[in-house]
């Protein structure tokens, strides 16, 4: 039987193509949804004290900081929460913790 | 070559879960359904099964074991009574909600309070939303019978099943008992092979998501579905058991209904009381008939329905209260059944049996004579009614 993909399971889905259970067939499949839009808090990224130590990445829970060729980029806001671990945890303030303004 | 013997209904599930070889039973004892696990460890004892058993330290975590298990794609079981199913609540959803199939034995006990280990259908009518399938035995053969057919019905549908049978009374009372041979059943349930599982690494799995309000209603509209399109796979898993016993099931069992004008419909072993007072009627020339409701979720409304509606008056039986001054479960569903009909009988119930109390064939003597009373009068009275509880207004020709 040919199983629905998580990118086709929207909003839009009827209760008949809906999966049993609301099973879901593959791996990593909140990268489709947004988890990002009840933060109350944001963490802002100060690129010029951060020394690339890369000690955040590992501690933030939503896996919300970008990784590439060995130094973080900004946040991935589309599914940071705001929690504030990564702020707590940075040894050289390079992370701002500041109230969410949309 | 059926084996003749003799056992108890927790006895006889049991044997049936032995047979079954399930891959994983977790299971915290309670009156009266104790003995199933019992039993079962010492098969285990005796090597005579390769089942992984969890001795957890409570029902709630039985049935996590067997959530957990089932989404693992194993073949589990378990059993409980009353207070235990109870504690199991929550997850009853989230295994009925996940689609996850396992079987259930539940010797059926009152719920506190006040305290009692007698027998009534409190605990199994409680969970009778939870969206699992219920299915009831009068006797000891009867639940055995269900408890093999469950395990087809529960991974044919994806809908977790309860095999019930009333605590004391079949789980303890011994009697005779047909049995398969161990081949012949493993031949009727055939090999567990789940299309989706956890342990499946070719086929990454999520089982249980969060369901945000935009999906959650889909999901639950499926389950729904699932439910209604259960009701021909029991039918189904039933003709295929009675090819190779010769024991037939339906949704339940009408006694001597066919020219019947009056009828009681009641659940589990006090259907054969019930049986032995029709028998009566039927010597005094009075045209009694009786319908014991095997399935009640899914909920058989329109054949149930049609077969009360030959009848012109019914008494619709509940071992069980649900305090909702408008009569028990069995009571509101089956005579609401009765609704969609252009003509129908008079409906009365009777609250019987609750924590233990006995239920006489002489209690059922009564009851069709009312039946008939109201049949001749056209007037049921209150129809919520008790019958075997001591009450001061007694002798003063008032209805209880």
């Amino acid at each position: 039987m040919k199983k629905i993909r998580a990118k086709e399971i929207n909003e839009k889905i009827t209760w008949q193509d809906i999966t049993p259970g609301a099973e879901i067939y593959e791996p990593a499949t909140s990268r489709y949804v947004q988890t990002g839009d009840w933060r109350v808090m944001r963490p802002e990224f100060i690129e010029d004290k951060c020394k690339q130590c890369l000690l955040c990445v590992p501690f933030c829970p939503d896996s919300s900081i970008p990784v590439k060729d060995g130094r973080r980029g900004d946040f991935d806001f589309a599914h940071c929460k705001g929690c504030g671990i990564c702020v707590r945890v940075c040894p050289f303030d390079a992370i701002d913790f500041v109230k969410e303004d949309r | 070559m059926a084996i003749r013997e003799r056992m108890s209904g927790n006895e006889a599930v049991a044997t049936a879960m032995r047979q079954i070889n399930p891959d994983v039973m977790g299971a915290f004892p309670i009156t009266p359904s104790t003995e199933i696990p019992e039993y079962f460890s010492q098969f285990m004892a005796d090597g005579l099964v390769d089942t992984q058993f969890v001795p957890v330290e409570s029902e709630h975590s039985a049935m996590s074991v067997c959530i957990g298990a089932s989404a693992a794609g194993a073949r589990a079981v378990t059993a409980t009574s009353s207070a235990g199913l109870a504690y199991m609540w929550e997850l009853l959803y989230v295994a009925a909600s996940s689609r996850l199939p396992m079987t259930m034995a539940v010797a059926n006990r009152a719920l506190t309070g006040p305290i009692s280990i007698g027998n009534d259908h409190s605990d199994s009518m409680g969970a009778r939303d939870s969206g699992w399938i219920q299915i009831y035995a009068e006797s000891n053969q009867e639940v055995y019978d269900n408890f093999i057919q469950g395990v087809t019905i529960t991974e044919a549908t994806r809908i977790p099943v309860m095999i019930c049978q009333d605590g004391f009374i079949t789980s303890h009372g011994v009697s005779n008992i047909e049995l398969l041979e161990d081949e012949k059943v493993r031949e009727y349930i055939g090999e567990y092979e789940p299309e989706d599982y956890l342990l499946n690494s070719d086929h990454p799995l999520a089982v249980g998501p969060y369901g945000t309000a935009p999906y959650y209603m889909e999901v639950k509209r499926q389950q729904a579905q699932a439910m209604k399109d259960a009701m021909p796979v029991i039918l189904e898993a039933a003709e295929k058991y009675g090819k190779i016993t010769g024991r037939n099931y339906g949704f339940f069992e009408e006694y001597r209904m066919e020219d019947a004008e009056v009828a009681v419909v009641v659940i589990g072993s006090s259907a054969g009381t019930g049986k032995a007072a029709v028998d009566r009627m039927r010597e005094e020339g009075k045209k009694a008939g009786l319908i014991k409701l095997r399935v009640f979720r899914p909920f058989p409304r329109i054949p149930l329905a049609e077969a009360m509606c030959r009848v012109k008056a019914v008494a619709i039986m509940d071992k069980a209260e649900s305090f909702s001054n408008s009569g028990g479960p069995l009571f509101s569903e089956a005579r609401s059944a009765l609704y969609d009909l252009p003509q129908r009988p008079l409906a009365i119930n009777y609250i019987y049996g609750l924590g233990g109390r006995d239920i006489t064939v002489e209690d059922f003597d009564r009851i069709y004579d009312e039946l008939f009373a109201i049949e001749k009068s056209g007037d049921p009275g209150d129809v919520y009614r008790y019958i075997g509880v001591r009450d001061s207004r007694d002798g003063e020709g008032q209805e209880r």
